[in-house]
């Protein structure tokens, strides 16, 4: 049997409960969304998107759905989605693509989701922050949703944390959609922190309108496998978007992302910075795709990524890649796989460093380009320590909350 | 600006120099592909039972697969049935021609037309040719020459003949059969090719070359080549191809082998310009090709030179199994798409040995509609300690519709290896243009100049008559695609 298939029996079982327990705008879509699911099934790794991450394999043991309902403390920007200030009809499942199966799985059987909403020309001084919690204690799925608007000249940062706080199986969807409305900017932060026990599987859209500016930082400290899409809609002139991200791995652990930049339109700009670190057996793979459709002229594009292999098990995958339809364009991408620099570590050696130390200290240095470009100076501080920690191999739980022992 | 669209137009509509067609007596088979038809290439060839065996079982794995679409081109169907699998324009003359005078003088004029030395006259230029026209190797000129040195240049049909132990021990070692559709479908039905065997400590005194024509309608080509280049030897092969000009499309799948023993060099240049079919996109040939070089022996050395104008598709990845320690790769390309042209090249370099090195340079310049793809993958072994690859691929676009794409792909599994790779898309700087203009240079002149100086990195790598031929080409193919 197939994967797929006990998920199929599981919506043909559930999705009556899962109706109920949710709200009309994401009931409109759901039998649509399964639907697409049953036809594509999961991705074999023939689909070009998919090849370094065996989603069946993922998907293949039996889970307990999670159906337990979404708690909002009261906030000024968080909602759920039941209780939405605004329509949200224009914006739920507009963006998010259930040609993925990902995607369409997470639409079927989401049966919560939290909105991120920031009206018009509001400036958001202080952060943020959505903390995920992943309890359980059987093997558990969660299908996470989250929906970000955006309104005209708005200004937010926005963290979404990601922790484990039970040592259980435990499996993620996760859609989030983001729409920035004309003039608005968004940080975005998702920091995973979770176990090798967890796996996740996060698809980011987000759409872009005139003036915009979104940055978007994936940052993966510890995990189990992780597998992350995030797709960019250019959608309106001078438009920029930013997609950083970082990730160790070590153990057995598996972290693969994949990005498109879809510039739609002229005068846009883009820039991408990933960074990994694999030691022992993990593997990394990173596939970024800048697509320049046909009259995005003067598309301004730089993509780069970097790779750390630190150990002979260790493997990397990488695959940037541009497609460019439009003739006055500037882009660029360049891509490494490495050793450390020994010279470096010599220098430090000599001055009494020693070995492993040095080593540490180098991968730090190695990360921090990605680091330094957080702007909010508690949150870069903040990751300059957990990344440390993570070299020295003290960060094998996630520590902020108060719920892990 | 309706000056400018009139050369545009003239141009366009210049002819493919190459096109022309030869009113010669060709014997072809019998559209449409079976065992039956398998058997009788074989027998026309007189080839041994084992070779009859190694076609069909290749036959049998290509029925049992589907035609790939993975590549960023659009392979229109193709009719494997509507295709002949066999031409000979050599049935009217003496087979092995012993002198010039035995070759039918319409296929002399061809190659002449062509400009590929095959007369005495022409013997100064110094290359040694084999010419292969449809399915059959026309004449394989400098044999005794070389043959003094021990080494093997002529035909893989004669090859088979002569040489059947060292053919039957290196062909499809690199390519094997069931490698890719194209190469099973090249196994099951390859008429004729180049085979080359340099032995050991062996300095080929000069370039080997082999010229592909196509020339009977409703035919592909499917010829094979196998180079095989034994321990601490040198030598320099080039490859040309033209084809006349066709509605149709016309299928090119072939295969070439090449193996390198220790401390031997082996440069293999191509300048394909087969027809890339007319301004609308009708016709041209579908360059469907599996080049791999086996780099065996330590300290080895193969480096691939290709200059891509033609080809209506070109979908093709010469690439290196860099197996011995201590082996290198090279790999420099100059595609130039035009018109409706769509190729998807690059390479792949897969190192094994330990110390291993590659680099790719890659250039692409798309024009008009086309759509032109880099496509490579490095991957580094797991026991490949020291290996280091540069890969560096620039795109130069030059019009509003066409499309210059680069898919790289790194796979590395060694914590001693260093992989680097770089790319850039552009179009010509206004500023160089300018300063052209200003000195009284036209923009077409111009855009060759400059297109030319991008290219040069790849051009040099070249052996000097080919260098010639690739830079003319690039100005021809380019003509028209700035106003």
């Amino acid at each position: 049997m197939k994967s797929e298939q006990q998920y199929i029996e599981l919506y043909h079982e559930a999705s009556s409960v899962i109706k109920e327990r949710s709200c009309p705008v994401m009931n409109v879509v759901r039998d649509e969304a399964f639907e697409a699911f049953r036809q594509v099934g999961f991705p074999s790794k023939k689909v070009e998107r998919y090849k370094y991450t065996d989603v069946d394999a993922a998907f293949a043991p039996n889970y307990g759905i999670s159906l337990s309902p979404l708690t909002v403390k009261p906030s000024a920007y968080i909602y759920n989605m039941k209780d939405a200030p605004i329509d949200v009809t224009p914006y739920y499942h507009q963006v998010a693509d259930c040609s993925d199966a990902i995607t369409a799985l997470n639409t079927a059987l989401v049966h919560d989701a939290l909105l991120v909403y920031v009206p018009k020309n509001t400036r958001v001084a202080d952060l943020i922050v959505v903390d995920n919690w992943l309890r359980g204690t059987a093997a558990t799925m969660m299908n996470r949703r989250i929906l970000v608007v955006m309104e005209q000249g708005s200004e937010a940062t926005l963290i979404i944390n990601d922790h484990a706080a039970d040592k259980q199986r435990f499996l993620v969807t996760q859609v989030m959609e983001v729409y920035c409305h004309d003039n608005a900017r968004l940080d975005l932060y998702e920091i995973e922190e979770t176990t090798p026990l967890c796996s996740r599987f996060s698809n980011v859209y987000i759409r872009e309108g005139r003036d915009c500016s979104v940055k978007h930082n994936s940052i993966t400290l510890f995990n189990g496998q992780t597998r992350n899409l995030c797709d960019v809609y250019l959608q309106g002139e001078n438009s920029e978007v930013t997609l950083n991200g970082c990730a160790i791995g070590s153990g057995h652990q598996r972290i693969d992302n994949n990005t498109l930049i879809r510039h739609e339109v002229p005068n846009c700009q883009s820039n991408e910075l990933y960074k990994y670190v694999v030691d022992d057996q993990s593997v990394g793979a990173f596939a970024g795709k800048i697509l320049v459709e046909k009259d995005a002229q003067k598309t301004v594009s730089q993509e780069t990524n970097a790779n750390l292999c630190a150990s002979p098990d260790g493997r990397m995958y990488t695959q940037p890649m541009l497609e460019i339809y439009a003739d006055d364009v500037k882009c660029a991408h360049g891509s490494t796989v490495g050793v450390m620099d020994e010279t470096a570590l010599f220098y430090m050696r000599q001055r009494g460093i020693p070995e492993a130390e040095a080593r540490t200290l180098l991968k730090n240095a190695f990360m921090g380009q990605v680091i330094d470009q957080i702007k909010n100076e508690s949150l870069r501080q903040r990751l300059y320590v957990k990344v440390e920690k993570r070299f020295r191999g003290e960060l094998d739980k996630c520590e902020d909350c108060r719920l892990c022992k | 600006m309706s000056e400018q669209n009139e050369f545009v137009r003239q141009v366009a509509e210049k002819k493919y120099e190459f096109g022309f067609t030869t009113d010669v007596h060709t014997e072809i088979i019998d559209k449409g592909l079976n065992e039956d038809v398998i058997r009788l290439i074989s027998a026309k060839k007189g080839e041994p039972e084992w070779l009859l065996q190694f076609r069909l079982d290749a036959y049998r794995y290509w029925l049992t697969q589907v035609q790939p679409t993975w590549g960023h081109v659009h392979l229109p169907e193709i009719d494997y049935q509507g295709i002949s699998y066999y031409a000979d324009p050599t049935a009217k003359s003496k087979k092995n021609p012993q002198s010039l005078n035995e070759i039918d003088p319409e296929l002399m004029k061809t190659f002449d037309k062509l400009g590929i030395p095959l007369e005495e006259r022409l013997a100064l230029s110094g290359t040694a040719v084999d010419a292969v026209m449809d399915s059959v190797s026309v004449k394989t000129t400098f044999k005794e020459k070389l043959s003094e040195k021990g080494i093997i240049f002529c035909s893989i049909s004669e090859a088979v003949k002569e040489y059947p132990e060292l053919v039957r021990q290196y062909l499809g070692s690199v390519v094997p059969p069931k490698d890719n559709y194209f190469a099973a479908l090249n196994s099951a039905v390859f008429s004729d090719g180049s085979f080359v065997y340099i032995p050991k400590n062996t300095r080929c005194p000069m370039e080997l070359s082999t010229y592909f024509r196509i020339n009977a309608r409703n035919t592909g080509q499917f010829e094979r080549t196998l180079i095989v280049c034994d321990e601490g030897s040198y030598v320099s092969y080039l490859e040309g191809c033209t084809a006349p000009m066709r509605d149709e499309n016309q299928l090119h799948a072939a295969i070439v082998e090449i193996v390198v023993m220790d401390n031997a060099e082996v440069k293999y240049s191509t300048v394909q310009n087969w027809y890339p079919g007319d301004a609308e996109g009708r016709g041209g040939v579908l360059n469907l090709v599996t080049k791999r070089g086996d780099l065996r022996g330590v300290n080895s050395k193969l480096s691939w030179t290709q200059v891509e104008t033609g080809s209506a598709i070109t979908w093709k990845y010469p690439s290196c199994v860099l197996r011995g320690d201590n082996s290198q790769a090279e790999f420099y390309s100059v595609a130039v798409t035009n018109n409706h042209q769509e190729a998807d090249t690059g390479t792949k370099m897969i190192h094994l040995g330990k110390n291993t090195r590659s680099t790719i340079i890659s250039k692409g310049i798309s024009a008009g509609k086309s759509q032109n793809s880099y496509r490579g993958l490095v991957r580094v072994g797991k026991h490949a300690d020291g290996a280091r690859n540069y890969s560096s691929c620039d795109s130069l676009l030059l019009g509003s519709q066409c499309g210059a794409h680069t898919f790289p792909y790194m796979d590395v599994h060694n914590n001693t290896a260093t992989v680097e790779h770089e790319a850039t898309t552009s179009k010509i700087n206004e500023d160089q243009l300018f300063y052209c203009n200003q000195r009284g240079i036209s923009t077409e002149e111009a855009v060759g100049l400059i297109v030319n100086g991008y290219a040069k990195d790849v051009l040099n790598k070249l052996p000097m008559e080919f260098a010639v031929e690739a830079q003319k080409l690039l100005s021809v193919s380019l003509e028209g695609t700035v106003g």
